[in-house]
């Protein structure tokens, strides 16, 4: 049986819920085989079905990037343009994988695939290293990473992936292979510390030959651990920002008819809850109006009366008649101090670069808010990690910004809150989703 | 774009179905949920594109959740090629008026009378030319958003496409040059004209809809489960005859148990070799596939290696 899984159907039947899925990005430079891990990761977990795999044969080769390279332009320049969502499940568990780009051009779109992503791995191509070199003028020779696995992993970094894992792959095509592991090792544990990075595992690889993979390569560069896949069996799902009041951002208001019962309020907020929980007789604070009101009833997503927590759907009935449209948000009472200025960490993505003055629009939860950029506080350097000065911000670089905003939101550092700390920004001319903002504690850069 | 609700639709029903375990559906099902509410709320003049097929009825059934039966606050819209299976369209009709949804009808014969689709010749399939007739519906309703049932792992173009898809003034679709989609932040700001298409199942499998179909019963057309048929085989395809598909030459028919993976218009939809009787059944069954539920049964995707894609960018679903 060649099945969309390992276990067999009675099995998965029999479970019928396989855990709660994984969703992880492959991420990293061009050419560093990402897509051919996931054709791998596809192929060994038996996912791939007949007609895809023959689909991707050329000339008696199966080419197992062409699985994931689904648009033409992109098979016809061998590159990975945009993120191509795939599904797999194992008898432990489903996993949804964004199959990033590589190059910095199509930095925009491994931002999209990382932002929902539990977990990340980040390819390192063994090959286009210079391990082997060990001094140079009597010093030990510094083994730079490319600049796409530093900013991709940085970039997980910033974003709150919760885990990073680094597979360093093409191992096969190196002779001395467990020096070349040992060395690639070191230099990525080094700019990881360096750049505040947490590690989850770094995982010997060779994508194209399927060794640790799947299943593992024994005896080989020295590493005993797991292979890939089943270490992305066992990792966690992003958890929920502990520690936060309550949070609900409006996204649709939906008004009773007919209803001569005054007693409550006789329209439902629906939204999805950005932190804390909410249940009946809970005080809420409306931002931007600041009326106060008290929980009525809570319905599920699916209409049914309960207490729902962060990141699940909500409906609200407040016990009262207040001023509530889309985009406003029911705080904890007292929790939180709206801001008319944010400080952030913006991840720069549009081809039109971000320059000090101008306005854009801005949007957290379902708010719409006019920002204009204050200032540029600095831009970091990929390569040094140092922060430099900028006048301006180019697409795909990363920088902080001041951001002045038209009204006051309620924000979190994104640290702490990733949907009280995280913003877009649209480009008020062209439309095109312009800047990941991560807001960051305001007195981090004075 | 606010519906009405009566508040006794807030009440819990009498009877709650009984519910499997089943962590990853109601994931699934809530995103779903949250992305339909969007829609209600972001867009001035949304639609929901319905065929009577199985992955349309699925997003049907998370509309009833998140706004309650009676109360989907858009209209349904069906691009018509006039080349349908009859139990499709006339359990679409039948489901359109038990939700009490407004079902708007455009024809592709209609744009054939109009002349701004000409067949190639008279046994041309219809169904590339139902993007000419879907922007025309666009235009004439003013439509900003349609919600369609593609999935993600149905295709590798549609592996590539964002939840609120952008398409430009001539409904194209820019592959190369997509809007970054962050968090669950929507940029959903449209310049006149243009307009998004939006899917709200991107992230859910064949087996996860017919995992959601078997869990919350939700009804289908009778050719999704097996039934006898008038068959022949045809490029290692079991091609129905009908009227519209008549045997060739040479060609043996044949009567087989079949069922239909997917549905669309007759003269390119091909059904399975399958006794499976029940939503239970085909989930056994998909466990166990080898062939892609679009590979085993359209004959439009297999013209060419980016037929999808192609069909896309001019405007298809």
């Amino acid at each position: 049986m060649s099945a969309t899984t390992t276990a067999s159907p009675q099995e998965l039947a029999a479970h019928g819920d396989t855990g709660t899925a994984l969703r992880f990005i492959t991420c990293g430079s061009v050419d560093d085989g990402k897509s051919t891990l996931i054709g791998r990761l596809l192929v060994d977990s038996k996912t791939v079905l007949q007609d895809q795999l023959a689909g991707v044969q050329r000339g008696g080769e199966t080419d197992l990037a062409l699985l994931t390279d689904g648009l033409s332009a992109e098979r016809e320049q061998g590159i990975t343009i945009d993120v191509a969502y795939r599904y797999f499940s194992t008898a432990k568990r489903k996993f949804i994988i964004g199959d990033a780009p590589g190059h910095e051009q199509y930095t925009r779109n491994m931002v999209t695939a990382a932002s929902a992503a539990d977990a990340a791995v980040v390819l390192v191509d063994a090959t286009k290293l210079a391990w082997a070199a060990e001094v140079e003028d009597g010093t030990v020779v510094k083994r730079e990473l490319l600049p796409q696995t530093r900013r991709h992993s940085l970039l997980c970094h910033l974003l709150r992936v919760q885990s990073i894992v680094f597979a360093v792959n093409k191992l096969d095509a190196i002779d001395d292979a467990g020096l070349a592991f040992e060395r690639i090792s070191a230099a990525l544990n080094a700019f990881a510390e360096a750049a505040g990075v947490q590690v989850a595992a770094i995982v010997p690889i060779s994508a194209l030959k399927g060794w640790n993979v799947a299943t593992r390569h024994a005896d080989w560069v020295g590493y005993e651990g797991p292979s890939l896949l089943e270490l992305l069996e066992e990792l966690p799902v992003t958890a929920q920002d502990e520690a936060v009041p309550f949070a609900f951002p409006v996204q649709w208001v939906e008004k009773f008819s007919a209803s001569a019962d005054t007693s409550q309020g006789r329209r439902v907020f629906w939204g999805r809850v950005a932190s804390g929980h909410v249940e009946p007789g809970q005080r809420v604070t409306v931002l931007p109006s600041n009326q106060t009101a008290t929980v009525a009833q809570v319905l599920s997503h699916t209409r049914q009366p309960k207490s729902v927590h962060a990141g699940h759907s909500a409906g609200i009935v407040l016990d009262r008649e207040v001023d509530v449209s889309r985009g406003d948000w029911l705080l904890a009472p007292e929790a939180f101090e709206p801001v008319r200025e944010i400080t952030a960490t913006v991840a720069w993505l549009d081809d039109e670069p971000l320059v000090a003055g101008r306005v854009y629009w801005a949007l957290q939860g379902h708010r719409w808010v006019k920002a204009k950029v204050a200032r540029i506080v600095d831009r970091v350097n990929i390569t040094t990690l140092e922060s430099e000065p900028a006048t301006q911000l180019e697409a795909n670089a990363i920088g902080d910004v001041v951001l002045a905003l038209q009204q006051p939101l309620a924000v979190l550092p994104f640290t702490q809150s990733r949907a009280l700390g995280s913003l877009v920004l649209v480009d008020t001319a062209s439309h095109k989703t312009a800047a990941a903002v991560l807001v960051q504690p305001a007195a981090a850069k004075a | 774009m606010n519906a009405r609700t009566e508040t006794e639709l807030l009440q819990p029903p009498m009877h709650s179905p009984a519910r499997l375990s089943n962590t990853h559906l109601d994931a699934l099902e809530e995103e779903t949920v949250f992305i339909l509410r969007e829609v209600a709320a972001a867009f001035e003049r949304p639609t929901l594109l319905f065929s009577g097929g199985k992955d349309s009825l699925v997003l049907l059934k998370c509309a009833e959740k998140a706004f309650g039966a009676g109360r989907i606050p858009y209209p349904l819209l069906m691009i018509d090629t006039g080349h349908n299976f009859p139990e499709v369209t006339d359990y679409r009709d039948q489901r359109a008026k038990e939700l009490g949804a407004e079902l708007i009808v455009r024809s592709v014969e209609d744009s054939m009378k109009r002349g701004t689709v000409r067949l190639a010749h008279p046994g041309e399939s219809r169904n590339a030319h139902q993007s000419v007739t879907l922007l025309e519906a666009i235009e004439e309703f003013r439509f900003d958003a349609l919600i369609g049932g593609a999935r993600r792992d149905e295709e590798k173009a549609r592996a590539k496409e964002r939840i609120f898809s952008h398409r430009d003034s001539f409904g194209q679709w820019q592959p190369k040059d997509q809007r970054p989609e962050l968090w669950t932040l929507f940029n959903t700001r449209l310049a006149p004209g243009e307009h998004f298409r939006v899917f709200p199942i991107s992230n859910w499998t064949e087996l996860d809809v017919w995992q959601y179909i078997e869990r919350e019963h939700v009804g289908l057309p009778s050719i999704y489960y097996t039934h006898k048929r008038e068959v022949v085989e045809r490029r290692g395809l079991l091609v129905p005859v009908t009227g519209l598909t008549p045997a060739r030459d040479g060609e043996t028919v044949q009567v087989r148990d079949v069922r239909f993976r997917t549905v669309g218009d007759i003269t390119t939809t091909c059904p399975v070799e399958s006794l499976a009787a029940d939503a239970g059944d085909v989930v056994l069954e998909t466990l166990s596939v080898d062939v892609s539920e679009r590979g085993a049964t359209r004959m439009d995707d297999m013209t060419s290696e980016a037929s999808m894609e192609k069909r896309k960018k001019d405007g298809y679903f």
